[in-house]
Formats: C-alpha cells, sequence, structure tokens
C-alpha cells in the first residue's frame, strides 16, 4: 500500500475517532465512553510510524481542544506526548501480544489523563470528578477492538 | 515517485529531525498555544476561526439526532397536532393575560420610579437559537448553538429558555457558539432568595439537574422551596429572572456554611431551542454594563 493511501486512511479512520469522541452520549455513557482518537493515534503511530507522525497527534489534540473547549493547546501538548512515546516504542510494542498492549493502553491512557489533570490543575481550570478516570479502562478494554477493525485498514502488521 | 526513490512511508530510521526534536517543537507550539489562552487571551481569533472550522463536524455529528426530531414531527398525527394547538392556544391566552398585568406593573413602576414615561423594553432583541451540540459531563455543562457572530451573538450574552436561566455565551464562532451552562462547575451567577431577599451565588455542579449555593451561613434563613432569581448582580444577566428551586438545605454542627442545593428552573438538558436575549441599558432593570471581564460569572 502506497504511503499515499496510508495517509487517507489514517486520516479517515481519525476523523471518525473524532466523531466518536464528541457525539453527544446519555451521561452514563458519556462516563464510559473511550477516548477513540486517543486510542487511533495510539494505533497508528505504533503502526505507521512514519505516515502518522506527530503531526497526528498535534492536529487530533488541538481538535479535541476545540471541539470540547478545553485549553487551547492541552490535549494537542498531551497527545503530542503520547505519539512520541509511541514513536520511541513501536518496535516494543508491536512485539507484544494482544493483551499485554492492552496493559500498555491503560498505562497509556492513565499518563494521558494524569498529564490533563495536572494541566487543568495548574490552570485553575475545573474540579475533577473520580469518574473522569473511567475512560483509561473502558479504552484499554476496547483496544483489542481498535486493533481488530483498524487492522483491516493496511496490509502489513 | 522520482528524486530519491523513496516513498515517505517507507520507515527508515533516521529520517528527518530526531522524534525527540519534532517532540520538543510541538510541545512549545503547545505550551505557546496554551499561554496564550490562558494569560493573553490573544487566542480568541484563533479559537475563533477554529469554531469556524469546526461547525460543519458539529451539524454533521447532531444530524442523526436532528432527522430523527424532523421525522417524529413529520410523522405526528393529526390527533396530536390537534390537543397540542389547543393546548398552545390556552397557554397564549394565558401569556396574554399576564402580558396584560405585566405592562399595567410596568407603569406603575416606571411612575413610582418618578420616571413619568414609559420605560423602555427591557429586552432590546431576542432570537431563538437551535442547540446542535451538547456536552453533559461532570466537568463541562456545555451546549452549542447554531447563532453566531454573524447574528449578533456576543460573549457574556445570556440565554433563557422558556422557564428559566440557562447560561451565558462563552465562546463566540462565526455561525455557532458555546453556552456555558449554569450548571457548569465553572459558572456561577449572582442570586437572590425571593422570600428574603437574600444574595449569594449559585455554583454549578457538573450534574445538570442541581446547583450548589456554596456561600450561605449555617444560620441563614433558606428552607427548601425558596425560589431564586437572579439577582442583576455581576452585569451580566437582568435582575429578577427564575434561576432555580432550593431542594435540600443541610446544616450541620461543625460547618460554618449551610449546604445547600437548587434545581435550576429551566431544562438544561430538555431544551432543544434556547432564546438570547439582548437588554436595553436604558430600563433600569437591566444589568449595569459590566466594569471589567473578571466579574464573578466569567465563564
Amino acid at each position: 500500500m502506497s504511503s499515499r493511501e496510508n495517509l487517507l486512511v489514517i486520516l479517515f479512520t481519525s476523523i471518525v475517532a473524532l466523531v466518536l469522541s464528541i457525539v453527544p452520549l446519555p451521561e452514563w455513557l458519556q462516563v464510559m465512553r473511550p477516548a477513540f482518537l486517543v486510542l487511533a493515534v495510539l494505533y497508528w503511530s505504533t503502526m505507521a510510524p512514519f505516515v502518522a507522525g506527530m503531526a497526528l497527534g498535534f492536529c487530533g489534540g488541538l481538535a479535541l481542544d476545540v471541539f470540547q473547549g478545553s485549553l487551547l493547546g492541552e490535549h494537542a501538548l498531551v497527545l503530542s506526548f503520547l505519539t512520541y512515546l509511541a514513536l520511541r516504542l513501536n518496535l516494543l510494542m508491536r512485539a507484544k501480544p494482544i493483551f499485554e498492549q492492552s496493559l500498555y493502553v491503560l498505562v497509556a491512557l492513565i499518563g494521558y489523563e494524569s498529564l490533563l489533570w495536572v494541566i487543568d490543575g495548574w490552570t485553575g481550570r475545573s474540579l475533577s470528578s473520580p469518574l473522569r478516570w473511567v475512560h483509561a479502562l473502558t479504552g484499554a478494554l476496547i483496544w483489542p477492538v481498535v486493533v481488530g477493525v483498524l487492522g483491516r485498514f493496511h496490509s502489513y502488521r | 515517485m522520482a528524486g530519491f526513490g523513496t516513498s515517505v512511508g517507507r520507515p527508515i530510521y533516521g529520517r528527518g529531525p530526531s522524534p525527540g526534536l519534532r517532540f520538543t517543537v510541538y510541545a512549545l507550539l503547545s505550551l505557546t498555544l496554551m499561554y496564550l489562552d490562558q494569560r493573553a487571551r490573544w487566542s480568541e481569533r484563533l479559537r475563533y476561526s477554529l469554531q469556524a472550522a469546526a461547525y460543519p463536524v458539529q451539524v454533521a455529528v447532531n444530524s442523526p439526532a436532528a432527522a430523527w426530531h424532523y421525522l417524529t414531527d413529520s410523522f405526528s398525527t393529526r390527533n396530536t397536532l390537534r390537543t397540542q394547538n389547543l393546548q398552545l392556544h390556552s397557554q397564549v391566552q394565558a401569556l396574554q393575560l399576564d402580558l396584560l398585568r405585566q405592562r399595567a406593573l410596568e407603569q406603575e413602576n416606571a411612575q413610582l420610579r418618578e420616571l413619568h414615561r414609559t420605560l423602555p423594553p427591557l429586552v432590546r432583541k431576542w432570537q431563538v437559537a437551535e442547540v446542535i451540540g451538547v456536552e453533559s459531563g461532570t466537568l463541562r455543562q456545555r451546549l452549542i448553538i447554531n447563532k453566531g457572530a454573524s447574528d449578533g451573538v456576543h460573549v457574556n450574552q445570556p440565554v433563557v429558555d422558556g422557564s428559566g436561566v440557562m447560561g451565558q455565551v462563552a465562546h463566540v464562532g462565526p455561525w455557532s457558539s458555546e453556552v456555558i451552562l449554569v450548571t457548569d462547575p465553572e459558572h456561577a451567577i449572582p442570586v437572590q432568595v425571593t422570600r428574603t431577599g437574600l444574595r449569594t451565588i449559585a455554583v454549578g455542579s457538573g450534574n445538570a439537574d442541581e446547583l450548589l449555593l456554596t456561600y450561605l451561613a449555617a444560620n441563614s434563613d433558606v428552607k427548601s422551596g425558596d425560589e431564586l432569581t437572579s439577582s442583576g448582580l455581576g452585569g451580566i444577566f437582568p435582575a429578577g429572572y427564575p434561576v432555580g428551586r432550593i431542594t435540600g438545605v443541610r446544616r450541620e454542627a461543625n460547618q460554618l456554611l449551610a449546604q445547600v442545593r437548587a434545581e435550576p428552573r429551566a431544562g438544561i438538558n430538555r431544551a432543544r431551542e434556547v432564546m438570547l436575549i439582548e437588554f436595553d441599558a436604558a430600563n433600569p432593570a437591566a444589568p449595569p454594563a459590566p466594569l471589567a471581564r473578571s466579574s464573578a460569572d466569567k465563564p
């Protein structure tokens, strides 16, 4: 598959993930909603590290900032950091069995939420509720599904 | 591909700047954005254009819900329409009676204020906006509405529905705006208990059916069922608009402050349409011009 097609696929799936991240849901579902865009960005930056680089993380984070109205650059910073880690560790990550990958994803998502939490605290944004951590768990649980779905979009594994 | 014959997607280590360098660049960029957004507020213009770019996506995301409402509306039976029509008729009559009374009261008020002329209407302009996006998490209670700067919407404009205050405009885009609801934990609205005239501040709880009155002393005179109206302080909301009703008061012997909960009057998570209002500053009930943007109910 050419890198151009790859790029289109990556952009398309990321936009779908963004829509999934912002589509309004009832409150109890909202709490459990995995950070789809973060999962997609993680997937593409481990599986196609030279097509989906940090630019994807940065732009995706910026989109989250705009749609969720958070401090501009907050999600962008955290998500580019995640892609940086994913780029450094992608070979390690790819070699692991899928359930071990889920554990890594759990750690990554907890790190993601902690960084957001710290920035929220520093900038005096909002009160935090313990429910904001739930999505890390559901995100890790859904990771095998993400791999299954996104894996269909490219030929090499 | 011409040139060196390597496609961009080919994984070759060491191509381009190192990941660390690229990360530093992106991190610096994000930090600059965050600084500008937090401190300098220069990024309002940037946010404005980003919101313009986001508008089509928001409309698309909302389209299934909108289509559903459209379908249920267009396939509702003659009977339901008839009953609805009757209800609306009786409602209009009741409202007209209220309006007559209100006109009389307004005139009386003007005389009492020795103005010897009728007051200018309090509301200079109002427009209906449709809700195209809802965020109701515990951290953020916001609405996206389909009116923006091109319709004359401005930041801090009060947003109400038929039954009470909903919130205020937090960010404006060209065709859409973000409304921060009174139940958002970052929002506070100056209120008055109508029974006693006691003034205090109602803070959002992050829960769409609850407001918290966190600054009331334990011995203050409030009880369940008291009505809250906006007090007109703070320069954003006019005085006397219904905000909520107190649902619970808890006093503990070792606490200086009472724990008071209220439910908002407006249908925070039911509204599909909201009203944006603009006040005539000449009317004494209108909110005074805000001194600075850093009033109590800054978004």
